[in-house]
C-alpha cells in the first residue's frame, strides 16, 4: 500500500494513512483488528487499524469496503522508527487484517463505554468511528481517555467532532504538566529529518490543564452507570486494563460485558510463530480482544 | 516405478513382509533412484544423529545408546541392530521445519516491492528409522502448519513427499516415556512402511516389513525387483506385532533399579487443569533455580515450533528474504514487547514451557504437545526432567487449596458467540 498522509498526532506517534494499490481488492475488516506492516529489509509490526471499516461491521466483501487503512502508532524501535518516517507516496507491505473484533454488533441499544490508556485509544478508534457512525443503535457512547500528561492526550483534534456526533468523552492525566523532555533521546536521534506539529488544541507544557488527574478508573467513577446496561471495551497497558476491570467489576458490571485488548510480540499473526501465546490463547488469533471472563485467571497472573 | 504398479498390488498397505536386514541397501537405493534425500540415524559427534544416507552400513549397527537426565552415552555392543538405539538429539522437525527457512522473498523494482514465489525444489525427503514418538510429533507438527483455513507452503511442500520407513522399537531409553503419553512404542499412523526386528536378544537377520501406504507398496514392490521381499505367516506376523506391545508392557511395569537410571513415566490424569490450576506453584520458582534459560529443551523437541522471523537483505537493499528460524520461550526476546517483558523470569519461562507443552497445546490443537520422547530430560545440561515436574506439582496441589486459575473456559475462537 502506498502512504496517502502522513502526520504526527503527538510526540513521537505517527499516523500513517494508507491507500490501496488496487482499491477494487474489497479489503474489509472489523474494528479491534490489525494489521502486520511491513518494510522489506527492516521488518514487520502489529498495529490496529484506526480508521472507520464503511458501513456495517461484516467480513464479507462489500461495495462501501474503504479506500483508505490508518494507522496510529508510536515510535519505539526497529520497525516503528523507519515507519514513522515515511512520507506521502512511500510505500508499505500490509498484511492482514487478523485477530479478532470488539463485538459492536452484540452491543446494541447498550451503553458502551470505551477506556483507553495511551496509545490504547488508537487502537479504538476504529470502533468509535464505527459507533458514532451507528450512534442511534446504542444508548450512549462513553469514552474515557487516560495519558500521562496533558501533551499525551490522543486525537485531541477530533473530540469535538465525536462530542458532536453524540460520544461523551472524559480524559485524565497522571501529572499535569509533562515534567520530562518533549522526546525521548532515541526517538530524537530516530525522527529528527521530520519536524513534528503538535495539534494546537493542547499545551505540552500543561500549564492550561484543569481536568481531573489521576488514572482511567477515576473516570469510571465518576460515571452514573446502570451496570447491567453497559458494556465496558478496553484498551491500554496490561496494569491499567486490570485497574479498569476491578473498578468496573466493583461498580456491578459483569466480566462478561468486559472486553479488552490484549498484546503480545508477534511474528507471523497467523498462529504460527507461538511468540503471542497467553495462557492457552494465541493473541493473534484469538485475540486481540478477548472477553474478560474467558482470560481472567490468566490475566490475574503475573509473567504468562 | 510406474511399471511396478501390478507388482505394488502384492504389497498394498497393511500387508506384511520379510526384508533381510542385508537387503536394506536396495530400499535406499531405490529412494535414492527415485529422487530422494534420504537421511537416517549414524554415529556423528559422540551420538546417533540424522544425516544424509548412502550406505546400509552407515547405520549405527552395534551401537546402544544410555540416556538419563542430562546424560547421553553411546554403547558399543556387537549384538545391538541398526536401529537397537532409540531418538537422539534429532528429529524429523530438523529436516521439515528446519532452523533457518525462507519464507517470503522480496525484490525491489523501480521503487515498489514485489513478492516472488521461492521455488520449492528441493529433493523429497525419505527418513529412515523414525519411531512411533516421532510420528505422533509428526502429526502434533501436521495440526500446527496444516491448517484447514492455511498450510505454511514450505512445510506443506515438504511433508506432502516425505517418504516415513519407521521402526518399531524394541528397547527403550529410560528417558522415553511414550507409554504414558499414548503414542509408543508401536507405530501405528503416518508410516509408509515400518520395520520390526523380531528376534530375541541380539538382532536377527531380516525384518518384518509392514506396508502403511500406497507409496510404501510402490517402494516395497521395487525393491522386490531387486532381492527377495518374502512372505510372512500369521504366526510371524503376530511375533512382529508382539515387539513393541511387549516393550510397551515392560514400559508400564518398569521400577527404579539401584544404580540404574530412573524410568521415566508421566500421569497425565486431568494434567490441563492440574497445570493451570497452579500457576502460583512455589515449584516454578524452585525449578527456576536451577534452570539456566539455554532453551536446549525446546531446540531437542521434536514438537516445538515457536520461531522468529527476520529480513535478510542483500547490499543494495533491493532483495530481501523473510527468514524464519527456530525461537524459544526460553529467550528473553520471545516476549519482549515495549513497554516490558510478558516472562521476565526464569520462573515464568519455564512454567511458559512446560504449561503450554502439557496444557495450553491441548486448547490449541487437542492433543497433548508432549510425546514422551524423553529428548528434553536428556539433553537439559542440569538434567531438569519434565515427568518430575509434573509430579512435584501433582504431589503438592492441594485439592482443596485456592486454585490459581484456570476453572474458566479457556478462550473460545473469535467468531464464538459471545
Ligand atoms: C494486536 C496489536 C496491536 C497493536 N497496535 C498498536 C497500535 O495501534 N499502535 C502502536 O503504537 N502500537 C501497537 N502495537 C504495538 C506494536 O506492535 C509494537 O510497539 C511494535 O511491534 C514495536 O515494533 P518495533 O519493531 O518498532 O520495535 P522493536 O524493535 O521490536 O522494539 C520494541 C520495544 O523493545 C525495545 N527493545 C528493542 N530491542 C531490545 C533489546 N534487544 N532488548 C530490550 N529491549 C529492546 C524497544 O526499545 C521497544 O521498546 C500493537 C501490538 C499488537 C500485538
Ligand atoms: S516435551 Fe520433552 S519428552 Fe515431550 S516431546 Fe518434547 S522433548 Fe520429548
Ligand atoms: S529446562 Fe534445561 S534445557 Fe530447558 S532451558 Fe532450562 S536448563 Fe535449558
Ligand atoms: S503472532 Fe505468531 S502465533 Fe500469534
Amino acid at each position: 500500500m502506498v502512504v496517502a498522509a502522513a502526520a504526527w498526532e503527538i510526540p513521537g506517534v505517527r499516523t500513517l494513512d494508507l491507500a490501496f494499490r488496487d482499491p477494487g481488492q474489497g479489503f474489509v475488516f472489523e474494528p479491534g483488528q490489525f494489521t502486520m506492516l511491513c518494510l522489506p529489509g527492516i521488518g514487520e509490526c502489529a498495529i490496529s487499524i484506526a480508521s472507520d471499516p464503511g458501513g456495517g461491521p461484516s467480513r464479507a466483501p462489500r461495495a462501501d469496503a474503504p479506500t483508505l487503512l490508518s494507522h496510529t502508532f508510536r515510535a519505539v524501535g526497529n520497525v516503528t522508527h523507519p515507519l514513522a518516517r515515511l512520507v506521502a507516496g512511500d510505500e508499505v507491505v500490509v498484511r492482514g487484517p487478523f485477530g479478532s473484533a470488539w463485538p459492536l454488533e452484540t452491543l446494541r441499544n447498550r451503553d458502551v463505554v470505551i477506556a483507553a490508556g495511551g496509545l490504547g485509544l488508537a487502537s479504538m478508534r476504529s470502533a468509535i468511528l464505527h459507533l458514532l457512525r451507528h450512534r442511534a443503535a446504542y444508548r450512549s457512547v462513553t469514552i474515557l481517555h487516560g495519558a500521562k500528561h496533558p501533551g499525551e492526550l490522543l486525537f485531541t483534534a477530533d473530540y469535538q467532532a465525536w462530542r458532536e456526533a453524540g460520544a461523551t468523552i472524559l480524559t485524565i492525566v497522571d501529572r499535569p504538566a509533562d515534567d520530562r523532555p518533549a522526546t525521548s533521546a532515541m526517538s530524537e536521534a530516530c525522527v529528527a529529518p521530520v519536524a513534528w506539529a503538535a495539534p494546537a488544541a493542547v499545551g505540552c507544557g500543561g500549564a492550561s490543564w484543569s481536568g481531573p488527574v489521576g488514572f482511567v478508573p477515576a473516570l469510571l467513577d465518576t460515571l452514573d452507570l446502570s451496570p447491567r446496561d453497559t458494556s465496558i471495551l478496553c484498551c491500554g497497558p496490561e496494569p491499567m486494563m486490570k485497574a479498569v476491570v476491578a473498578r468496573a467489576s466493583d461498580r456491578g458490571i459483569a466480566a462478561h460485558d468486559i472486553w479488552i485488548s490484549m498484546e503480545r510480540n508477534m511474528a507471523c499473526a497467523a498462529g504460527f510463530c507461538g511468540l503471542c501465546q497467553f495462557g492457552p490463547a494465541f493473541v493473534c488469533r484469538d485475540g486481540p480482544v478477548f472477553r474478560h471472563d474467558r482470560i481472567a485467571p490468566f490475566l490475574a497472573v503475573a509473567g504468562l | 516405478m510406474n511399471d511396478g504398479v501390478l507388482a505394488a498390488a502384492a504389497h498394498q498397505p497393511g500387508s506384511w513382509h520379510r526384508l533381510a536386514r542385508r537387503d536394506l541397501q536396495h530400499l535406499i537405493d531405490v529412494l535414492v533412484e527415485a529422487g530422494h534425500r534420504v537421511v537416517g540415524p549414524q554415529v556423528a559427534d559422540g551420538a546417533i544423529v540424522l544425516r544424509d544416507l548412502a550406505h546400509a552400513d552407515d547405520l549405527p549397527h552395534g551401537w546402544l545408546d544410555e540416556q538419563d537426565g542430562g546424560s547421553y552415552r553411546l554403547r558399543h555392543d556387537p549384538g545391538a541392530g541398526p536401529f537397537d538405539h532409540v531418538v537422539g538429539p534429532h528429529s524429523l522437525k530438523n529436516f521439515l521445519f528446519p532452523p533457518r527457512d525462507t519464507l517470503q522473498r522480496w525484490v525491489r523494482v523501480a521503487g515498489s516491492w514485489q513478492e516472488q514465489a521461492i521455488p520449492r525444489d528441493e529433493p523429497p525427503l525419505a527418513v529412515i528409522g523414525a519411531r512411533a514418538c516421532d510420528l505422533q510429533a509428526l502429526a502434533v507438527q501436521d495440526a500446527i502448519f496444516i491448517r484447514a483455513d492455511y498450510a505454511d507452503p514450505a512445510y506443506a511442500a515438504r511433508r506432502d513427499r516425505l517418504v516415513v520407513v519407521a521402526v518399531n522399537c524394541r528397547r527403550a531409553a529410560a528417558t522415553c516415556f511414550c507409554h504414558s503419553m499414548q503414542c509408543g512404542p508401536a507405530v501405528t499412523h503416518s508410516f509408509d512402511l515400518a520395520l520390526t526386528d523380531p528376534a530375541e536378544g541380539a538382532a536377527g537377520d531380516a525384518f518384518a516389513v509392514e506396508v502403511g501406504s500406497e507409496r510404501g507398496a510402490g517402494l516395497l514392490a521395487e525393491v522386490a525387483r531387486r532381492t527377495t521381499v518374502g512372505a510372512l505367516d500369521d504366526e510371524a506376523i503376530a511375533a512382529a506385532r508382539r515387539v513393541p506391545r511387549d516393550l510397551e508392557s515392560r514400559m508400564h511395569a518398569r521400577s527404579v533399579e539401584p544404580g540404574q537410571p530412573r524410568p521415566r513415566s508421566l500421569d497425565t490424569e486431568g494434567i490441563r487443569d492440574l497445570l493451570f490450576d497452579s500457576l502460583a506453584h512455589p515449584r516454578w520458582d524452585e525449578v527456576a533455580t536451577r534452570c539456566l534459560s539455554c532453551t536446549n529443551c525446546t531446540l531437542v523437541c521434536p514438537t516445538c515450533f515457536c520461531h522468529s522471523v527476520g529480513e535478510v537483505a542483500d547490499l543494495s537493499g533491493d532483495h530481501v528474504d523473510r527468514d524464519r528460524r527456530w525461537a524459544s520461550c526460553f529467550e528473553i526476546d520471545h516476549g519482549r514487547m515495549h513497554g516490558g517483558n510478558a516472562r521476565p523470569t526464569t520462573a515464568s519461562r519455564y512454567r511458559q514451557w512446560l504449561t503450554h507443552k502439557l496444557a495450553g497445546w491441548i486448547d490449541q490443537f487437542g492433543t497433548s504437545g508432549c510425546t514422551g520422547c524423553g529428548r528434553c530430560i536428556t539433553w537439559c545440561p542440569v538434567g531438569i526432567d519434565i515427568t518430575e515436574e509434573v509430579a512435584a506439582i501433582r504431589a503438592s496441589s492441594a485439592p482443596d487449596g485456592q486454585p490459581a486459575a484456570g476453572h474458566e473456559p479457556s478462550p473460545s475462537p473469535p467468531d464464538a458467540p459471545p
